[in-house]
């Protein structure tokens, strides 16, 4: 492996002291330029501010560091390989395509990166409880997974809809030891078992720790999940360094909450050259029901942060439609709401239709069968690859295994299973 | 003095009556809170994500959402009450999002017309005042704040700093409508509240009996009930203000009637 040290300066990931460093937000309270903040009734409050002071102390503390770098290599099974998806960049026909294998980890997504994290610090907050909300399940099962490993109770809200369309997940927690509880308020989806979720811990403050899925939510949530999920970047960067011997030309992931793609990009940021792509799940068509928060929506105030939200003019919210469950969610996390509006990042619509399409073709190319989630990022990779010269080079983010989607994508594809 | 002072001066302890606008018939529904005697009112601004809100108040949330209510019928409703009752203090309570949403200015000024005395923004605590906190203080509407009994002394002067009208002690960690607090934790608390500011001290979440009401009301300045009148709306529908009204009268009278006792 190509030694780090040896390396330009501009080439490594080094901590984000420079003047101008976009890898320094947010601020101490919260805020990512605009967005952020703690928007949260006053009894979580002092609970918000007590889990900020427990994270600045871990942040700090190299034991920390060291258990979590432990569970991540010998638990979840990091690194995750850089693969050079050699067959579909020949078939496109221009820049090369290198895909980020998250979905190779245990658990099958980037979501257990996240929970090992959190739960190592529900254990320094000495909570005994866990709690998480759920859309397709995919971070409840994390959830659930760290929870068993660390033998803590575990109550995961999943909105109804959802527990009916995801029940192979809901069996999995159930076998992991999670009660699931399913939410029939509002639309039973994604938001509403977030609202379950707040709700059952504001009752429960003193014994219980929230396990939060994305880059949302109250600071310092987007701060953490984006520090924990962060390992993505750094790996790529080291793997591509050693494989190309430079940084790519472009980075691509699917934005649902936006945690896989932050902990892409967020070691990126600083690199001007590294041209950013988010994708957003535009549903139908932006036009009709889709879950494209930055495309669609306007700044607003829910779960706990300022942020892009599909909203009406009255600030209530709407509901968001994707094929992906992972995407299925009104709003987006503050870090990429303020990316987009300072341009770093370009955030790009892809639909159903299209992520369909490429959830067929990655799998017969290269024999993965990716999450719908990550079918967006790669649908995004088929329409700018060949606008680029083959000496380019992409990194995308397959953040998930599609084996939770094959009753999905069978049903869209009018197949009887 | 404003409405607030002067609902809190009266010889007795306040009933503050909460209902979410636009579910039943508001407008009647208030006016039955009035006549039964109800000191203060508070008219909820309903939300697609009550997240503090327990089952009752949400499915309330949604009925009048369901129904078409806007912000500016929230302002219409508001303006006619304080046309019908000039002397009652008017509270907008509500999520931070249909209240910041045209711009704090914009929300402060609309309350301002309207003859909304107060504002309870839920979601928005000391720490991010600056979204509605100084367009409401610039526009003589009252921000009252929420203390609740994860509040502890160091942090209490924070939640203090703006607050006006009166102090809302929220008496169990959770979502309104739930259980009850013990009675001992609620001297307690309203004590320490006392202590630190000359504001009144208003009571609420899970208080459903005029019992519960009158026990509250021998030590703190207000008592508020939410749920229980929601139910009533939810069980009567556009024809509850006869029942919202003999319920407010019982809950009142249990008040009014309370005899002080040394917190």
């Amino acid at each position: 492996m190509t030694d780090a040290s040896t390396l330009p300066n501009s080439l490594r990931s080094g901590p984000a002291t420079q003047a101008n460093s976009l890898r320094q937000q947010p601020d101490s309270r919260g805020h990512f330029g605009p967005f952020g903040g703690r928007y949260v009734a006053e009894t979580l409050m002092p609970l918000i501010l007590d889990l900020e002071r427990h994270y600045r102390a871990a942040r700090a503390d190299p034991a920390f560091k060291a258990e979590f770098d432990e569970l991540l290599k010998n638990y979840v099974g990091r690194p995750s390989p850089l693969w050079l998806a050699q067959r579909l960049t020949e078939h496109l026909g221009g820049a090369k395509i290198y895909l980020k294998r998250e979905d190779l980890n245990h658990t099958g997504a980037h979501k257990i990166n996240n929970c090992i994290g959190q739960i190592l610090l529900a254990k320094r907050m000495g909570k005994t409880k866990i709690i998480a909300e759920t859309g397709a399940g995919q971070h409840g099962v994390a959830t659930a997974t760290v929870a068993a490993l660390f033998g803590l109770p575990c109550t995961i809200f999943m909105g109804a809809v959802d527990v009916a369309r995801q029940q192979p997940n809901v069996f999995r927690m159930k076998l992991l030891g999670a009660e699931v509880v399913a939410v029939e308020s509002g639309a039973k989806t994604l938001k509403d078992a977030m609202n379950e979720a707040l709700r059952h811990w504001v009752a429960n403050v003193h014994d219980t720790f929230y396990i939060i899925g994305t880059v949302a939510g109250p600071h310092p949530y987007p701060q953490l999940v984006r520090d924990f999920q962060s390992v993505i970047g750094d790996e790529a960067r080291e793997q591509i360094l050693e494989a190309e011997g430079r940084l790519p030309d472009m980075l691509i992931a699917p934005v649902g909450g936006g945690s896989n793609a932050i902990g892409l990009f967020h070691p990126f940021l600083d690199d001007m050259d590294v041209e950013i792509v988010g994708v957003e799940a535009a549903g139908e068509g932006l036009d009709g029901k889709h879950a494209a928060s930055l495309a669609g929506g306007k700044p607003g105030i829910l779960h706990g942060n300022k942020t892009y939200l599909l909203q009406d003019a009255d600030g209530q919210i709407t509901e968001a439609h994707s094929i992906s469950a992972g995407l299925d969610y009104p709003g987006i996390g503050p870090e990429h709401s303020w990316l987009h509006d300072i341009g770093r990042v370009r955030y790009e619509p892809v639909t159903d239709e299209e992520a369909l399409a490429s959830f067929q073709k990655l799998t017969k190319l290269e024999g993965i069968i990716p999450a719908l989630e990550s079918a967006h990022a790669i649908a995004a990779a088929e329409r700018i690859a060949p606008t680029l010269g083959k000496d380019k080079i992409i990194i995308v983010n397959c953040s998930g295994r599609g084996d939770k989607d094959i009753f999905t994508v069978a049903e869209a594809l009018g197949v009887a299973l | 003095m404003t409405r607030f002072a002067t609902a809190f001066a009266k010889p007795h302890r306040a009933l503050v009556a909460f209902i979410t606008g636009g579910d039943g018939d508001t407008a009647a529904n208030l006016d039955a809170l009035v006549a039964g005697g109800a000191d203060v009112i508070e008219l909820g601004m309903p939300f697609t994500d009550p997240m503090a809100d327990g089952p009752a108040i949400q499915a309330a949330n949604l009925r009048s959402l369901a129904k078409g209510t806007t912000t500016a019928d929230i302002f219409a409703i508001a303006a006619a009450f304080r046309q019908r009752h000039p002397d009652t203090p008017l509270v907008l309570m509500g999520y931070a999002n249909p209240m910041t949403i045209r711009g704090g200015d914009w929300f402060a000024a609309e309350c301002g017309r309207a003859g909304v005395d107060g504002v309870i923004c839920v979601d928005l605590p000391a720490e991010e005042d600056g979204e509605l906190g100084p367009a409401l203080r610039a526009a003589g509407v009252d921000l009252i704040r929420l203390a609740t009994p994860t509040t502890d002394t160091a942090r209490l002067p924070a939640v203090l700093d703006g607050a006006g009208g009166f102090l809302y002690y929220v008496s169990v960690a959770g979502i309104t409508g739930q259980q009850q607090a013990a009675q001992a934790s609620i001297d307690e608390a309203v004590a320490r509240l006392k202590a630190a500011t000359d504001l009144p001290v208003a009571v609420g979440f899970g208080v459903r009996t005029a019992e519960q009401a009158a026990q509250i009301a021998r030590v703190a300045d207000g008592v508020v009930v939410g749920s229980a009148f929601v139910d009533i709306i939810a069980r009567h529908g556009d024809a509850a203000a006869p029942h919202v009204e003999a319920f407010t009268r019982t809950l009142a009278d249990a008040i009014h009637s309370a005899k002080e006792i040394a917190a």
